[in-house]
């Protein structure tokens, strides 16, 4: 049979192919690690004091917030999605949590951060089950319930502000302890960042996002139940917000209705920056943490270095060009050898 | 002669058999009353016509469309698909024209999506996942590397993934819609060796081509589709070429088509060596002013490409367009200015803005002509408007009516009366009467026929062969990217195009 003669005749190429697609994903989170690392010795050198034990702290507890609605973002990113909504729900989330507070002060620790992360799922709920069942665009339902939640935040706030005195220490503690010098909500975020990463490749609905956003058509046709796995994508999103506004509540102890506002386009900057395509199908949830820190790095750097921190947003407007720019050249360079090279010979 | 509902079944029972299936797409019937035997170990061809109904049938097969009435038994036992993870649940898999794959994944997840190995704690076993693709690579013959993305695959090597994907779930009913349009030679030899490798292993298999060499060379049995019927299914031996050919047109040509006799004078358009790398090659032809040239072939032959090119949508790589003796440079405007005119085969898409008034769609290529001093006014908007509206008889309560509000064959006329209104000296319709009802269709025929005895050029792209033969006074028959026969009026019929347009009798 021609089949088996074909198979003797030419031993199987070795996944050159494998190599090639393995160093381009280590390039892209080696890219924003490189850009990192170049950022922080430039800024040490301009002044040491950059590297200094609090300042690093600092810089850490400020990316974590940041870096657990990336990965959030990420999540939905990878479907072909969007949330938008994902400020307005750490602000409802925060204000939550400290009215909690100051209605039962003795609340154990844990329940505080449970409901925080319920209300952000039921949130997120609303989101998928609002694009599922309307079939409307997520970029236009969570860009409505961007405004709903944080209108929903203002009547409950109603101008009111809770603070870090009507919140138990212990909880006030979470947001400034340190385990080994690394803040303990950085260690939080990490924990979700590894369990998001390994879903996401270990797992068969974790694939489905990816296949979902490669290419929804194919994955409806493959049988991949596309409306649940959105909606799925969607709630753990939203939960992930509640979780971010229970460790804003933490960190800050000061709350009221603005927390989180304008934050939503931050977390899409730090997902695109960290690689994950903008439509779907390719990318991970550490580049989109890592973007989240080098987002917050050049935040900080940029005063250090003494540049005027008018600069910063063009600066953030720079960094995710280059980002997409880079994208596009990996793309077509992936694209000209995979195609130069015949699978076939 | 051989009767025309004779098959000889084979000796087992059929895997799969459908009878009395039927589906309606709103008014439209796709399929009526369609039966079909599947043995296992055969390859068994469909064929038919653009619209027959094929593609219909397969994609009730894949689970895709329910259908509206008939049975569906596989092993004897009924089969109601719920969908196109349960068809597949059933063992049938199908390999569309265009494939279906996840281009950012890589090859290997591609084919196991949804069912990958897996270890501990249900995790993906990404090695074991590797290994069964290589060896179902291996069982094809081919050399495809598992962990490469699905993007920059060829058209055959992406086929090729669908099959292995068939394999890994043990398809036993496997489906290849038109597998070899986009193939070359070699490709195609293999495909067959794949699909003759399932055969034996006892699958059945279920091949749409138009290319009727293939057909014979691969397949045993043959069920031939017209409009929607199920016409007959013969072994193929019992079957020529011929025969073949005049039970899938078996039609009277309609008196319909009243084209009226001109005659051809100066050359209007003229295309000379017209190439684009992988799409066509070498197109040459002439249309003169007050003729009518169709130009037929089966979808996916280049046609509308073509004219396209010649409309300076897409950039050619080689040859030139010339409109009354002079070169046309590349470009859209160019063209209109030149006097060309497209009428699109997509109405929707291409033809009209649906939010926009009839008005505003009717005068949209003169905006410039119509406006004073940059501005448009509606009076003299809507009064252009009203006259080619007039004239072509289009159907809408009001002027300022969304276009969308209008039926399909008063939209069609719309897009005519929009091109008509430029004074255009070459007019190109890509399948002017797609999805309209018989009464637009002669009006628009009558239309057409009438801007020919008026001096214009037409050049009609049209899959319905009735519609050819009654209109055209010369059939320009492309097979491939290749212009392979011209066929004048009076030797055209359904025969002698079809076999042009399905490459078995190059002339």
């Amino acid at each position: 049979m021609t089949a088996v003669e074909a198979t003797t005749a030419r031993p199987a190429r070795t996944s050159g192919g494998a190599r090639l697609v393995n160093r381009v994903f280590l390039v892209r989170e080696l890219g924003i690690l490189l850009a990192l690392g170049l950022l922080v010795a430039v800024t040490a050198i301009a002044n040491p004091r950059f590297l200094g034990a609090q300042s690093i702290k600092d810089l850490l507890l400020g990316s974590t917030i940041l870096a657990i609605l990336a990965v959030g973002q990420a999540v939905v990113v990878i479907t072909r999605n969007v949330d938008l909504s994902v400020g307005s729900i750490l602000g409802l989330s925060a204000f939550a949590t400290g009215s909690l507070f100051v209605a039962s002060p003795g609340l154990p620790i844990p329940v505080a951060v449970l409901v925080g992360l319920v209300l952000g799922a039921i949130c997120g709920a609303v989101n998928g089950g609002l694009i599922a069942a309307a079939r409307v665009p997520a970029l236009v339902v969570t860009l409505g319930t961007l405004y709903v939640f944080r209108g929903i935040d203002y009547r409950w706030a109603g101008g009111r502000q809770i603070n870090a005195a009507d919140m138990p220490d212990g909880f006030l503690r979470l947001g400034n302890d340190t385990v080994l010098g690394i803040p303990l909500l950085t260690l939080v975020a990490v924990v979700v960042l590894v369990v998001a990463g390994f879903y996401l490749r270990s797992y068969r609905g974790g694939r489905e996002l990816y296949a979902i956003g490669s290419d929804p058509d194919a994955a409806r046709l493959s049988g991949i139940p596309v409306g649940r796995r959105v909606f799925f994508a969607f709630v753990a999103s939203g939960a992930l917000a509640g979780l971010a506004g229970v460790l804003h509540a933490a960190r800050f102890g000061t709350l009221d209705a603005n927390a989180g506002i304008n934050s939503e386009l931050n977390v899409v900057a730090a997902v695109v920056v960290g690689g994950v395509a903008i439509f779907g199908g390719s990318g991970s949830v550490y580049g989109a943490a890592l973007g989240a820190v080098l987002l917050t790095t050049i935040a900080s750097a940029l005063p250090v270095l003494g540049i005027n921190p008018f600069w910063q947003r063009a600066a953030v407007g720079a960094l995710i060009l280059a980002a997409i720019g880079l994208d596009r050249a990996l793309a077509i360079r992936v694209a000209r050898r995979l195609r130069g090279r015949s699978s076939h010979g | 002669m051989i009767g025309v509902a004779r098959s000889e079944p084979p000796v087992s029972p059929p895997l799969l058999a459908l009878s009395g299936v039927s589906k309606s797409f709103g008014a439209v019937a796709a399929l009526r009353d369609v039966r079909l035997d599947l043995y296992p170990g055969e390859i068994h061809a469909l064929v038919g016509e653009n619209g027959a109904g094929k593609s219909t049938l397969v994609k009730i097969l894949a689970g895709a469309h329910p259908p509206d009435a008939g049975t569906l038994t596989l092993d004897g036992q009924p089969l109601v698909p719920a969908g196109p993870a349960h068809a597949r649940a059933a063992g049938i898999a199908v390999i569309y024209q265009e494939p279906t794959l996840f281009p950012d994944l890589c090859v290997a997840e591609n084919i196991f999506m949804g069912r990958q190995p897996q270890r501990s704690l249900r995790r993906i076993d990404t090695a074991a996942m590797r290994t069964r693709a290589g060896e179902l690579f291996a069982r094809l013959g081919v050399h495809l590397d598992p962990d490469r993305p699905a993007r920059g695959l060829s058209i055959a090597d992406q086929q090729l993934v669908e099959i292995a994907k068939a394999l890994s779930f043990d398809a036993r009913i496997l489906v290849m819609d038109e597998p070899t349009a986009a193939l070359s030679g070699v490709e195609v030899e293999r495909l067959f060796g794949v699909a003759r490798s399932v055969r034996d292993a006892g699958a059945a298999v279920l091949f749409i081509s138009h290319r009727f060499d293939e057909v014979f060379a691969l397949c045993q049995r043959i069920t031939v589709m017209r409009d929607g019927h199920w016409v007959s299914t013969d072994p193929v031996d019992a079957l020529t070429i011929e025969q073949l050919v005049r039970r899938m047109v078996g039609r009277e040509v309609s008196s319909l088509y009243p084209k009226e006799d001109t005659t051809a004078a100066e050359p209007r358009l003229e295309v000379r060596g017209l190439t684009r790398q992988g799409v066509f090659a070498d197109v040459s032809f002439t249309v003169h002013s007050g003729e009518i040239v169709a130009l037929a072939g089966l979808v996916g032959a280049g046609r509308s490409e073509v004219i396209r090119a010649v409309f300076g949508i897409d950039r050619y790589d080689r040859g030139e367009v010339l409109v009354d003796g002079r070169r046309l440079a590349g470009g859209t405007t160019r063209a209109i200015a030149a006097g060309l005119a497209l009428v699109p085969e997509d109405r929707r898409q291409q033809g009209l803005v649906m939010e926009l008034s009839v008005a505003r769609n009717a005068t949209l290529p003169r905006r410039w002509s119509l406006s004073r001093l940059g501005l448009l006014t509606g009076a003299a908007e809507r009064r252009s408007a009203r006259t080619w509206t007039d004239r072509l008889r289009v159907k809408a309560a009001r002027l300022g009516d969304p276009v969308w509000t209008l039926s399909g064959g008063n939209q069609q006329k719309l897009v005519l009366a929009k091109w008509l209104s430029t004074e255009p000296r070459v007019l190109i319709v890509d399948e002017p009467t797609r999805g309209i009802d018989v009464g637009t269709k002669a009006e628009v025929h009558r239309l057409l026929s009438r801007l020919a005895a008026d001096g214009v050029a037409v050049l009609m792209v049209s899959s319905e062969l009735p519609e050819v033969l009654g209109m055209a006074d010369r059939v320009l028959v492309m097979h491939e990217g290749r212009l392979v026969a011209e066929i004048p009026r009076g030797r055209a019929d359904q025969e002698s195009v079809m076999l042009a347009a399905t490459g078995a009798d190059p002339r």
